[in-house]
This record gives structure tokens, sequence and C-alpha cells, in this order.
């Protein structure tokens, strides 16, 4: 990889660090080095470790093994503090202010500068506040409360606070995904200042215009391993996507022919104030109807709302033409519905709880006898599902918590498809689950859609999307912007329409 | 491919093991303990007068640690059981100075218990507040009410028959007064319900993970209203019975009552944070908080030290699984993983014909 060795050592620089979480090796020797004066970006599918990486830089991971090197020196992070106080900064997608401080005080929030007295100089606090506005070329009063600023505004104060920490190094994750047009241009206006003032940046984005208008080089990662690493000159966004997703895509979802049948989720005028309008749509049997958009667009709450687990404002759902009640679940799971929610930890599972009861929870009323449960039927049945799903596991009764992530979305998986739907919500089917169990979710799918099932499914992947759905409803801000039937869906058409935009000439 | 599930010859034995899990051993081995010892060092502690004694006493306080400890076990906790106690036993004594008769004040005495526990499970469903907030608000608004029924008067009238039929012992079983009996058999359908029913199964994941209870069907806060609600009717009961065993009503009974009914659910191992905890733990841990007061009374020592054991001990139940879980998990911490070999960059991806892990 060396070619000319830079005059300075890099201010940061990873070598073969890796991260696992229990069985999941979400690092695997990874290697990378930031420069200064550059915009570095790293891409990789979701899963890919981006985030692993971002927490490790950050020093809220400890890598397992591999080093962090800062100005060619080992450096080992015990906490966010340390790697702050080596001049790295993190801008998170969504930083988290404290809304009733005002701008200046969140910026020195656990360092603020003295009086003579021992008091908070705030004049002083107000004016480097000021003066690291003035350099970013942002118009915000550093007295007015952060409560209220946009998310765009709120990374810019994110990154003053980095200015005025003097940080070298400064990770964006993702800053993009929930800005307008216009707040990402001037974020890449500042991004490029502070590059040419000698800042070292790392961009994440999964946005291939905004990775090849604003970055130097372009480091791919897959399965938490280093791919490749070029200038962008030398790179196209075809080479990029092949690297990050390792085969031709087209190989990779083995999506079959399913016989389409009756209609069996109509959804109509379904709105939610402030989250989603008007949303109408219908899928019928043995059909993936797949939700795209960016993060935000309201697609998982379309999804949460038509089964119930969210109320409503007005619009109607009906499975198999019976019309839901507004915000029941059980209502919907009785209408042959199911719900596999986007995040299992939190949303699919109860972690403490073992694996024969998160698989049994849907269905306790069916397993038990005169109210009263029966542990064999219910451990007999999360057998059954294990074996149908070729579930990793040591017994029933372990809990859910000591199975790998791919494992745990099997669970939520049996957990669904064991009351038999008719109709399936998935929302975000294979996040954060490793390449194996993945290719197995998707053989899945595309077997049960071709049993009948209708299958709603949400996704931020791309080319899940694309080599799954045979026809995909792209939404923008609540909205659903476009309906594209498999020939007409290609990464362009939706991405155009997630972001609200004309296709234009590239830039 | 095949799941390793066959190594369970020995299964009765580990399933057994795990249902006497590690939570409720200390509490079960303190209360033997203190059987033990108070019965050989302890003059009239094992007899049969005190066995009685100590079980009436307990009665009022095992009666209310029932739904308390579902209610513990969906994360939410009702601080308001002594005061609706107190309300429910100022109600029988207005009724039964108006001539009501005793068989009438009882329902009547119920009704108001579930009024008020239906009143915080709205407070708390409905309106989304925090149960601890609400019910120290309840407790202090019962406990009013009871002051506003009786004043600082107290009720004493009521019929000998009643007042000692409520201490009867069991014909044939002497130390076991009938009532306790009662309440021994409400425990058992209280465990039915938490350990092998359906709505049971969803109170402990209410309790770990509630939004995963939703996503799955369960109502959640259908079911907390009606936990909230059977709190207050069971605590009534327990009003009516107190009134009954000790002859009086009066607004300030049982003042306190309830940090001692929340001690000795947290002692039975039920976890404040919810989603952990047993019926059978529960009741060892009102036995063994009763028998220590009861011996320590038998030894003469004054009540002000019993109050300082009481925090103690509770003290302990709460620290003592949180400690215990981090020696544990000290204990599991994997060492560091071997360094992966420098060649695994360009790994190729795996065929996805299966899962390595």
């Amino acid at each position: 990889m060396p070619e000319q060795q830079p005059p300075a050592p890099p201010p940061l620089a990873l070598d073969g660090v890796s991260k696992s979480f229990g069985s999941v090796r979400a690092l695997r020797g990874l290697s990378l080095e930031l420069r200064a004066g550059e915009i570095h970006a790293l891409v990789g599918e979701n899963g890919a470790g981006k985030s692993t990486l971002v927490k490790t830089i950050a020093g809220v991971h400890r890598p397992d093994s591999g080093q962090i090197l800062v100005d060619g020196e080992t450096t080992a992070f015990q906490a966010p503090a340390d790697a702050q106080r080596a001049g790295i900064a993190v801008i998170h997608q969504e930083p988290t202010l404290f809304p009733d401080l005002s701008v200046a005080e969140n910026i020195f929030v656990g360092r603020q500068p003295r009086t003579r007295l021992r008091t908070i100089d705030r004049a002083l606090m107000r004016r480097r506040t000021a003066e690291a506005f003035a350099r970013l070329g942002v118009e915000t009063d550093p007295d007015r409360p952060a409560r209220g600023l946009s998310i765009a505004d709120q990374q810019l104060v994110e990154i003053a606070k980095a200015l005025t920490r003097r940080a070298r190094v400064l990770v964006m994750d993702e800053p993009t995904a929930a800005l307008s047009g216009v707040e990402a241009e001037r974020l890449f206006r500042v991004a490029r200042s502070l590059r040419d003032s000698g800042t070292a940046l790392l961009f994440i984005s999964h946005r291939f215009d905004e990775v090849f208008a604003l970055c130097d080089r372009i480091t791919v990662v897959r399965d938490g391993a280093f791919v490749s690493c070029d200038p962008t000159p030398e790179l196209d966004v075809d080479t990029v996507v092949r690297r990050m997703v390792g085969r031709e895509v087209s190989s990779l979802y083995p999506k079959e022919e399913a016989q389409v049948g009756e209609t069996v989720l109509e959804v109509e005028g379904l709105t939610r104030r402030g989250v989603f309008t008007d949303v109408s749509f219908s899928v019928r049997a043995g059909e993936i109807v797949a939700l795209a958009g960016l993060v935000g667009a309201g697609r998982s709450e379309v999804v949460r709302a038509a089964f119930g687990v969210d109320r409503h404002d007005t619009g109607t759902v009906r499975v198999l033409g019976r019309e839901l009640p507004n915000g029941r679940p059980r209502a919907a799971m009785a209408a042959g519905a199911a719900l596999v929610p986007e995040d299992r930890r939190l949303q699919g599972l109860v972690m403490e709880s073992s694996i024969e009861r998160n698989s049994t929870a849907t269905r306790r009323g069916p397993l038990s006898r005169l109210g009263l449960l029966r542990p064999r039927a219910e451990r007999d049945a999360a057998r059954e599902w294990g074996e149908r799903l070729q579930l990793k596991y040591g017994d029933t009764t372990d809990p859910v918590s000591t199975l790998s992530g791919g494992n745990q979305q099997k669970v939520v998986l049996a957990k669904w498809l064991s009351t038999r739907p008719r109709l399936l919500f998935i929302d975000e089917p294979t996040r954060g689950i490793d390449v194996g169990t993945k290719a197995e979710v998707h053989r899945l799918l595309s077997r049960l859609a071709g049993e009948g099932l209708a299958i709603v499914m949400v996704s931020s992947e791309l080319p899940e999307v694309l080599a799954m759905a045979d026809r995909v409803l792209v939404m923008h801000e609540g909205r659903i912007t476009a309906e594209l039937d498999r020939d007409a869906a290609t990464e362009e058409t939706v991405m155009y329409a997630a972001t609200g935009q004309q296709p234009r000439s590239a830039a | 491919m095949v799941p390793d599930h066959t190594r369970t010859p020995a299964g009765t034995v580990s399933r057994l093991r795990s249902a006497l899990s590690l939570r409720e051993a200390p509490v079960l081995g303190a209360l033997l303990v203190t059987l033990v010892c108070a019965a050989m060092f302890v003059d009239n502690f094992a007899t049969e007068r005190n066995t009685g004694f100590l079980l009436l006493s307990v009665a009022a306080i095992a009666l209310m640690a029932l739904p308390m400890t579902l209610i513990v076990i969906t994360g939410e906790i009702d601080l308001s059981v002594a005061s609706t106690l107190a309300l429910s036993s100022a109600t029988m004594g207005v009724l039964w100075e108006a001539g009501v008769p005793i068989e009438t004040a009882l329902w009547i005495c119920l009704a108001v218990g579930l009024a008020v526990g239906a009143l915080n499970g709205v407070l708390v469903t409905l309106c989304g507040l925090p149960s601890l907030a609400v019910t120290i608000g309840t407790m202090a608004l019962y406990r009013g009410l009871a002051y506003v029924l009786l004043g600082d008067r107290a009720v004493a009238s009521y019929p000998q028959t009643w007042v000692s039929g409520v201490r009867d012992t069991v014909p044939g079983v002497p130390g076991l007064p009938w009532t306790v009996l009662a309440i021994a058999l409400l425990a058992v359908l209280f465990a039915v319900l938490l350990h092998a029913s359906v709505l049971g199964r969803s109170l402990y994941d209410i309790g770990n993970n509630a939004e995963a209870a939703r996503f799955a069907g369960v109502r959640v806060r259908w079911t907390k209203f009606w936990l909230f609600a059977a709190s207050g009717l069971v605590s009534a009961g327990a009003g009516v019975l107190w009134t009954l065993q000790y002859g009086t009503s009066r607004a300030d009974t049982a003042f306190g009552l309830e940090l001692q009914v929340v001690a000795a659910v947290l002692l039975g191992g039920v976890s404040i944070f919810g989603g952990v905890g047993t019926v059978v733990g529960v009741m060892a841990g009102v036995l063994l908080l009763g028998s220590l007061r009861n011996a320590l009374q038998l030894l003469g020592i004054s009540s002000d030290v019993l109050q300082v054991v009481t925090g103690l001990i509770l003290i302990a139940s709460v620290v003592a699984p949180s400690a215990a879980a981090r020696l544990r998990a000290r204990r599991k911490a994997p060492g560091p993983r071997p360094a992966p070999d420098p060649d695994d960059r360009n790994r190729p991806v795996a065929a996805p014909s299966g899962e390595e892990s």
C-alpha cells in the first residue's frame, strides 16, 4: 500500500484491528490510515463493521487485537476521553446535545473555562464559540438553547466543539443521512475547509455521489475486513459496489418466481401526522413488496402502524378484506399478519428470556391447555422451528442473548412464522447478521413467497431490495414518491425517488 | 447442522436446579437458618401459640405481597397498599358504626379497594405516569381519605365472634389459623398464575422488555391496569382481615407497612428492575422478615432496633443480587482473543451455503 512515505506520520492509523462480540467478529484485522489534509471515505454494506470501527476510534470499544497509532505512536484508548485528548472527534448521524443548555454551554460542557474566581467564564465561552462558528461560516447565536436546532445545525455545533478542542481527526458517521441537499452542501463546504487547514477527516456514507464528490481516498470494508483503499479518481461506483458486496449482485439473492394470488393487504390513505402522509398500497399473495427510502423516511413507521403497534390518525388497513382496528396488534395477528421488527434486541426479543420462551411468545394461547402452559409443548415447538430454520443453539432453555445476531434473527423469524401468517411485515430482515445467514434469510423469504405468503419488506440495503422485491415502493419524507416494478427498479431510480430528486447528470 | 440439544438425560435434575435458581436459594437458606436458630435459642419461639401468632402477624403482609410480586415483576411498584388497607379498615369502621352488618360491609370494603386500585391503574397506564410517583401520591391520598372517614377516632366495637373467628385454627392442626391456610391457598393460586399461565409469562416479558412484549401482541397497559386493580382489591381484603384480627379500625393503622411488603418482595428475589422473581421466594421473604422480628421481639429487643434490622435486610436484598451478578460476570470474562492471521484481510467471503461462527 505505501507509495510514498508522507513526511509526518499520519495523525491516526489503525493496524490490524480486530474486535468480536460473542461469536460475531465485527472487525477482522482492519487497517486504515487517515492523513492530515485529506478526506477519507469509508464505505461498506450495513453490518460491514463501520460502526464498530467508529466506536473503536472514539475509544468506546477496545480492540481485541491490533493497534491504534496516533502520530505513529501506539496508543490504547481506555475511554472516549482518551480519544478526545488525542485530538479525535466523532460527529454522529444524530448528535445528542443537552437541549436545555445554550449552544455555547453545549460546546464547552465538562470543560468550561473558568474566571479567576473559579466561576464559569461565560464571556470567554461565548467568544470562542463565536470564533468557531465564524470559521465554519455558521450564523447560529451561541446563546440560544440547543433545543429546536435542526439536525444539520446540531452537527455543526458538534463540529464547532471539535474545533474548540483543536481536534485533528474528525470522524463523520453517516452525517448526511438526515440532511436536506442544501444542508449537506453546507456540511461539505465545512469539511473541505477543515481539510484545507490540515484536519484529517473520515467520512462514512452510503451515498456514492457524495463520496465521489467529496473524498480523496476510498476504503472499502466487507464483513469487518479491509478490502481495498484507492484514490478516488482511480475508482468508479460499479467497482466500489462490487467490492462492497464481494460478488455480482445478481447472484446474491435467489428470488424465485412465485404465483401471485389474491390481494392480502390493502392500505389506503394511511396517515400519522408528522410521520407519514396518505400512504396507499396493496400486496398480493406470493408477492414481495419492498419499502425503500432513506433512514427516517417513515418506512418502519408505516409498517408499525399497519400492524397496529402504533396508532394512525386516518386511513384504513385491510387484511384479506377485513379492516383492522386501529392500534391493536392482537387483531392484526388474528387476521393473519406478523411483524418481524426492525430492532430485534429492543422489539423482537426478550434478551434475558430463553430461546423457547421467545420463539413461542406469539402463540402461547394455542400451546396452552385451560390457560396453563405446557412446557413440553413449548420445548417441542421451539425445537421444531429451530430445526426448520437451522438454528444453532445449545439448549432451548438458553437465553437468546447467548446467540449470535444471525441466530437471534432466526428466533424472531421462528416466533412469527410459527403463527402461520398470511402476511409478513419484515423490517430490515438482515440487519447486522453475517453473510451466510443473510443468504439463508433471503432464500427463506423467497420460498415463503412461493408458498403464497404476502411479504412487505422494509430494507435499507439497496441490493437486497433490488434482488428480492417484485415491486419497490420508495418513500421520501413520509410519502410514497415512486412505485417501481422489478424491471424499472435500479439503484438510480430508487435513489432518486428516495432523495426526492429528479434524475440529473453526475456532478 | 444438527442442533446440539440432545444433552438432556440429566434434564430433570438441571431443571429442578434452575427452578430453585440462585436468586431464591439465599432467602430459603436464610429462612431455614433463622427458624432453626430461633427454635434452638429463643424461648417460646417453637410453640403452638407463637407459631399461630407469627403466622397471623405476617398474614396481611403476605396477602399484599402477592399482587405486589406481579407488579414489581412488570417493572412497576404499588406503594399505596398500606394506605388502601387503612382506607378499607376505616370504611369498615364507619359502616359498622352505621349499623351495616359485617357480611355486607366486607363486600363494600373490597369494592372500595378495587376502585382505588383501578385509579392507580388508570393513572399509571392511561396517563403514562411512573407508578412510583403515582402511588406515593395515592399513598397520601388514600390515607387522607381514611382520616376523613374516621378522624382520630377508633372503632373497636366489632362482635367477638368475628374477631376471634379470624384467629381460629384449622381443626386438628394447632398453630395454623384457617385464615393463614386461606392465604396459603391464594399464594398457590398466584404461583400457578405467575409461573404456569399465559398471563404470567407475559408479565415477565413486560418486565424484561415491554416494547418487545407489545410487538408480540401483549396488551401491556391493559395487563398493568388489572394488576393495580387486583392490588387494591387484595389490599382491601388485607384491611378487612387486619380490622377483625386486631378488633379495631383506625385511620393510622398499618402505617408504613408498604415498606415491609416491598422489603419482603425484594428479599424474596424479585428484581426491582422487573422481569425476575417467584412467588415461593417472596413467601419465604415474608416469613423470614416475620420470624426475625418475632424472634427479636421474644428476645426483648426494642422495636427501634427491629426497624434498623428491617432496613438493613432490605438493603442487603437489593445489593446482593447485583453484587452476585457482577462477581459472576467477572469470573466469566473472556481473555483476549488470539490475534487473527494477517492474511485474513483479503479472505474471500464465505459461500452462502452455511454459517460459520
